[in-house]
This record gives C-alpha cells, sequence and structure tokens, in this order.
C-alpha cells in the first residue's frame, strides 16, 4: 500500500511535526474534529447523548493512546513495506481489549455504542497518528501525542453531545435542563441533526478564526503606523 | 423483524442507508465528493470491495464459530478487507490502467473506510445466511454509491454559487448532507 493510506481524508490540513509539546498540540491546535475533519463516524453517529459521547471519546483515547505507545516500541522491527497492515493489527489488538472492556463495564453503554466500538478500528484518526507520529517518535511523546489527540476527541465529541441532547432532549447527561416545558427539537436527535450540529460548529471555530486573524492584522497596522509617526517625528 | 431478501435490499439501500441515516463511511463520503466523476468511480471499487469482503467475512464467521474464537473476529476482518483492497488494486492496474491512475490514491483509503468492516459486524449482529449476507452488502454498499454520488452532484452546483468564504468547505458540504439525510429520513415510512 501506499504512502497515501495515511491520512484518510484529502482536506487534512498539513501538519507541523516539529512542534515540541505533543499533548497540548493534540489537545488543541490539531483538533482531530474541529481542524482536521477526521474520524467522522463515531462523531456524528454517536453523539447524540452527552453520555454516549464520553463513553466513546474515553475508548477512543485509550485505544489511540495504547497503539500509539505499542508502534512506537516496535517503530524499529518493522520492514516499511507492511507497517501498514502491522499497525492496522496492533490497533484491532487494542479494539479488541476495549470492545471487552466496555462490556465488563457496563452493558447499557455497551449496547448504545453497539458496532461502533469495533469500528473504532477504522478510524482514520488512529492510523493517521500512527503513521505520522508514533512511527517516527520515541516511545513517550507517542503516548503522550495519543493522550493529547484522543482527549481532544472526546472533548469535540462532549461538544458535538451537548448541542445535540440540549436540544433534541432537553436533557444534560439525564438531568433536565430547561424544565418541563419544553418541546423537544427532536431533529437534533435524528441523522440530519449531527451534520447540522457539526457544521454549527465548525463555523463557529471559523468565526472565531478570523476574528483572531483580523485583529492581528489591525494590530500589525497599528503597530507600523507607530513606527512610521515615530520616525516622522525623528 | 421481515427477513425477505427484498425487505433486506431495501432497508439497507434507502431506509437505514449507511451514509446518511447510519453514518459509516463518512471521511470518504465528505472528502472524495468534490467531483462526479472520482464519486462514482470510488462509489463503484467500495461497491466490489464491500460485497467480496462480505461474502469473504460470512465464511470466516463460520471458521471463527467452529473454533469458538470470536474474540478474533476484529482482526480477522480487517485482514480479509486488506487483502481485498488489495486485490482490486491488483485488478484495477491490470484491467484499466488509465482507472488506476485516477483512482490510484483513493484506493488504500478503503482499507479504513468504516462502512466496509461494518458489513460484516451487521451480518454477524442480525444473523443472515449467506445469500441474505450478499444481498445485504451489495444493498448497502450501493447505498453508499448513492449517496455518494448523489452529493457530489449537489456540490458541484454550488462552485457556481455564491457561498459566504466563513462556509465554504467543509461547512457547506455538512449542511448539504443534513438536507440529503432529511430527505431519505422520507424512506422510512417504507419500512413499516
Amino acid at each position: 500500500m501506499s504512502d497515501n493510506a495515511v491520512s484518510c481524508h484529502s482536506a487534512a490540513p498539513e501538519r507541523n511535526l516539529a512542534d515540541d509539546n505533543p499533548f497540548l498540540n493534540g489537545l488543541w491546535k490539531q483538533n482531530p474534529v474541529f481542524v482536521q475533519v477526521l474520524g467522522m463516524c463515531p462523531t456524528l453517529a454517536i453523539t447524540n447523548s452527552v453520555r454516549n459521547a464520553i463513553a466513546m471519546g474515553l475508548a477512543t483515547t485509550f485505544v489511540l493512546t495504547g497503539s500509539n505507545c505499542l508502534i512506537s516500541m516496535i517503530r524499529k522491527m518493522v520492514p516499511k513495506q507492511v507497517r501498514i497492515a502491522t499497525f492496522i493489527a496492533v490497533i484491532a489488538t487494542m479494539v479488541t481489549v476495549v470492545d471487552y472492556l466496555v462490556k465488563a463495564i457496563s452493558i447499557p453503554v455497551y449496547k448504545a455504542l453497539g458496532a461502533y466500538i469495533p469500528l473504532i478500528v477504522a478510524n482514520c484518526i488512529i492510523l493517521e497518528r500512527a503513521e505520522a507520529y508514533a512511527a517516527r517518535k520515541p516511545v513517550f511523546k507517542s503516548t503522550m501525542d495519543g493522550l493529547g489527540m484522543g482527549l481532544s476527541f472526546a472533548f469535540a465529541l462532549t461538544c458535538l453531545g451537548t448541542v445535540r441532547e440540549v436540544l433534541g432532549a432537553g436533557t444534560f447527561l439525564g438531568f433536565s435542563v430547561f424544565g418541563p416545558k419544553f418541546e423537544p427539537w427532536l431533529l437534533f436527535l435524528l441523522p440530519p441533526g449531527g451534520f447540522i450540529s457539526l457544521a454549527i460548529w465548525l463555523l463557529t471555530f471559523a468565526t472565531w478564526r478570523e476574528r483572531k486573524a483580523k485583529r492581528e492584522i489591525a494590530a500589525a497596522k497599528a503597530e507600523a503606523e507607530k513606527m512610521q509617526s515615530v520616525a516622522v517625528h525623528a | 423483524m421481515n427477513d425477505s431478501l427484498g425487505h433486506i435490499f431495501v432497508d439497507a439501500l434507502l431506509i437505514n442507508n449507511f451514509v446518511l441515516c447510519v453514518f459509516l463511511g463518512m471521511c470518504s463520503f465528505l472528502g472524495l465528493s468534490q467531483k462526479f466523476s472520482t464519486a462514482w468511480r470510488m462509489g463503484v471499487s467500495v461497491m466490489f470491495v464491500i460485497t467480496v469482503s462480505g461474502v469473504l467475512s460470512y465464511g470466516a464467521h463460520l471458521l471463527l464459530a467452529a473454533l469458538h474464537v470470536e474474540y478474533l473476529r476484529i482482526i480477522l476482518y480487517i485482514i480479509i478487507i486488506a487483502s481485498t483492497v488489495q486485490l482490486t488494486e491488483m485488478f484495477i492496474k491490470k484491467t484499466s490502467p488509465a482507472l488506476f491512475r485516477e483512482l490510484g490514491v483513493y484506493l488504500p483509503l478503503i482499507t479504513t473506510n468504516c462502512a466496509v468492516l461494518a458489513v460484516p459486524l451487521f451480518q454477524d449482529s442480525r444473523g443472515y445466511n449467506l445469500v441474505q449476507s450478499t444481498v445485504f452488502a451489495i444493498a448497502a454498499s450501493g447505498g453508499y454509491c448513492l449517496a455518494l454520488m448523489l452529493l457530489s452532484l449537489i456540490r458541484e452546483r454550488t462552485y457556481l454559487s455564491d457561498v459566504p468564504s466563513l462556509a465554504k468547505g467543509t461547512a457547506l458540504t455538512l449542511v448539504l448532507a443534513a438536507i440529503l439525510s432529511m430527505t431519505f429520513m422520507g424512506f422510512a415510512g417504507m419500512g413499516s
């Protein structure tokens, strides 16, 4: 298989591997959902309640941390030609562990997540991190990268789950938010709601980024004018 | 639940469309729908991979059940899928080098397409037999292909329209997908 198997999504932005704090970098700057738009299937399917979103986020974090750590350990032993197959085998093993772990911890959560737990194997974030980070960096850094990426994925899932549960059912983690008179906006629990709420979050972040960019430009301009006026006075 | 072949087919193709109602194969759905020409080619290759790997996984499931090692299913399924993808790649390279160049980048990505892995998992949990599994695999992948083609056709139109710069890209695609998904919700009545 070619190197392209790595980035599952053609629109994923170029990333800077030189960043020295893998944990924080994964947590915010390269948020897998809001910035890289990876791992969309569980993001949209599981987020109709906050509880499911958190459970899914934690399961993915566990797999991502474990697989990053293991892959980083064996990275020098694996021949280049079979590395993708090896990574997938490692990831599939971690997912099998999580599958049984969730079943042992909570049967209702296991039933709610259903087929999406085995499907963590096919989550592009995990293979992407294995290839782009764990295959090149030492064990500790890779583990921290997996932890940061996983937690930021969980954070994004919780953001989406909050919007969908609060609007769609009028509850947060099962507690009523608006009182008994609230008419649930059912659409947000149904599939279209997933698309719409993710679109809303992406637009929110885009607006925020644009404002920040504008502020920076304005600040730079003010600075330049100040320098000019200083030069004129001198 | 009604298990007739016709019901399985319509259910997987329209009522529980893999992309728009069950949220599988989202990455490629959002990433490869810019152009109709790539979208339908990708759709057809995924259909081929899903059908072949679906039938093979049914055999694998029988084998695992006979040996009482069901916990190996995820690993075995993903190996079957990876080899099917490799096979498809070689097949297309041999028969149509032009198509191979066009698809070259996207073919390996089918391995990490969750729709492909979901088919054997659903077959398992619903206890389909060989014929039902085959029909289900064809219908589910056909649904994926249909959704991908529809979205790409709509997206080609949006290139001519005036979209606010903020919404360009993924956000706009998501809104379009939401509208498509609402349309497919209309099929839900056919199930009862």
